[in-house]
């Protein structure tokens, strides 16, 4: 899901860049009135976390791979504005150091994978989760749709961002100028390939780590300082 | 042992295995993820590689691009999973130590 550079136009990669400008401020408000001293190690765990698990690339029928991303799980221990902060560091370095992702796309991903995706899995997590004790088997089924929510959620941002600039991006011969799939391919490629299988690798990856930080006794976020 | 001790030996078998991400699609002849050719497989795909895409895809030259060492194409498959594996460490060195530093700096106002 990491959108390499040349795939999305330069205005896309702006616009984008400009949104997540308002994001990272308010993750950074958010982070400070929530996260504790003691919480810090969890944060750069978490980071380190998405990080590696993104490097596990799992093949896909028809050529293709994915990975999961790991982003839910922070959100469910951290919190989402801090998973934004975790993803958002993994992300970064990813571009600049590993090329896995484009330096002009980082606005774009960190979008999709820093704020779509903890986002939609914290809250549907905490819709199912509601009111269950933290050790309860509600909560580990919660964990698993909201990262099944969130990665699938984040893949269709994706999908249509690389899906729009044929339409919008062309030469006058209907050439076009990035990516060269339309919406019609893009949304169900990144889509399906999430709904089928990527989004179980998360789900297993989240629901397991979850049933484990709940043995240990972890306190997960919610919602006030802690 | 303390639970952050723990979740980090967890990353440090998860760093061990990260080589699993490049033996297992390699083994089913897994490609790219969608949307990440480069500019030979847009070219075969496509017919023809886009103008724009041509201009920015090559902006930035990553020192470990693909979690692997210049000029390490042609290796094996064990000495691809070593680079793997310098790559998962460093990596999670350097994005732990920023992501600590950053909450350090945000969670400091309530010591």
């Amino acid at each position: 899901m990491h959108i390499p550079d040349g795939y999305l136009s330069p205005a896309t990669c702006m616009v984008f860049g400009a949104v997540m400008i308002p994001i990272w401020a308010a993750a950074s408000r958010a982070v400070n009135n929530t996260l504790s001293a003691r919480q810090v190690p969890y944060l750069a765990i978490g980071a380190a976390f998405s990080f590696v698990i993104m490097m596990f690339n799992v093949p896909i029928p028809g050529g293709s791979s994915g990975h999961a991303v790991g982003g839910v799980l922070v959100a469910i221990l951290l919190g989402p504005w801090a998973a934004c902060i975790a993803v958002t560091v993994a992300l970064v370095i990813q571009a600049l150091l590993f090329g896995d992702g484009g330096i002009t796309a980082i606005g774009a991903n960190c979008f999709n994978m820093a704020f779509v995706l903890p986002f939609v899995g914290y809250y549907v997590y905490k819709f199912i989760s509601s009111g269950s004790p933290s050790g309860s088997r509600r909560r580990i089924i919660a964990a698993g749709a909201g990262a099944y929510a969130g990665i699938c959620a984040a893949a269709l941002f994706a999908g249509i961002e690389f899906g729009l600039q044929p339409l919008l991006y062309h030469t006058a011969n209907g050439q076009a100028l990035y990516c060269p799939y339309g919406l019609n391919v893009a949304v169900p490629a990144m889509l399906l390939g999430h709904l089928v299988f990527i989004g179980w690798v998360e789900v297993i990856v989240t629901a397991l780590a979850v049933k484990y930080l709940q043995k240990q006794g972890a306190v997960f976020f919610e919602g006030g300082r802690s | 042992m303390t639970l952050t001790g723990k979740l980090w030996i967890g990353i440090g078998v998860l760093i061990l295995l990260s080589p699993l991400g490049l033996i297992v699609p390699d083994h089913f002849n897994a490609g790219s993820a969608w949307g990440e050719w480069g500019l030979d497989e847009i070219q075969k795909m496509n017919g023809y590689v886009p103008k724009g895409f041509q201009r920015v895809s090559d902006l930035w030259k990553a020192p470990f691009a693909d979690y692997a060492f210049h000029r390490w194409e042609g290796k094996d498959l064990f000495q691809r999973s070593f680079a793997y594996i310098i790559s998962a460490v460093s990596g999670i060195s350097i994005i732990a130590g920023v992501a600590f530093l950053i909450g350090k700096v945000l969670a400091k106002e309530h010591e």
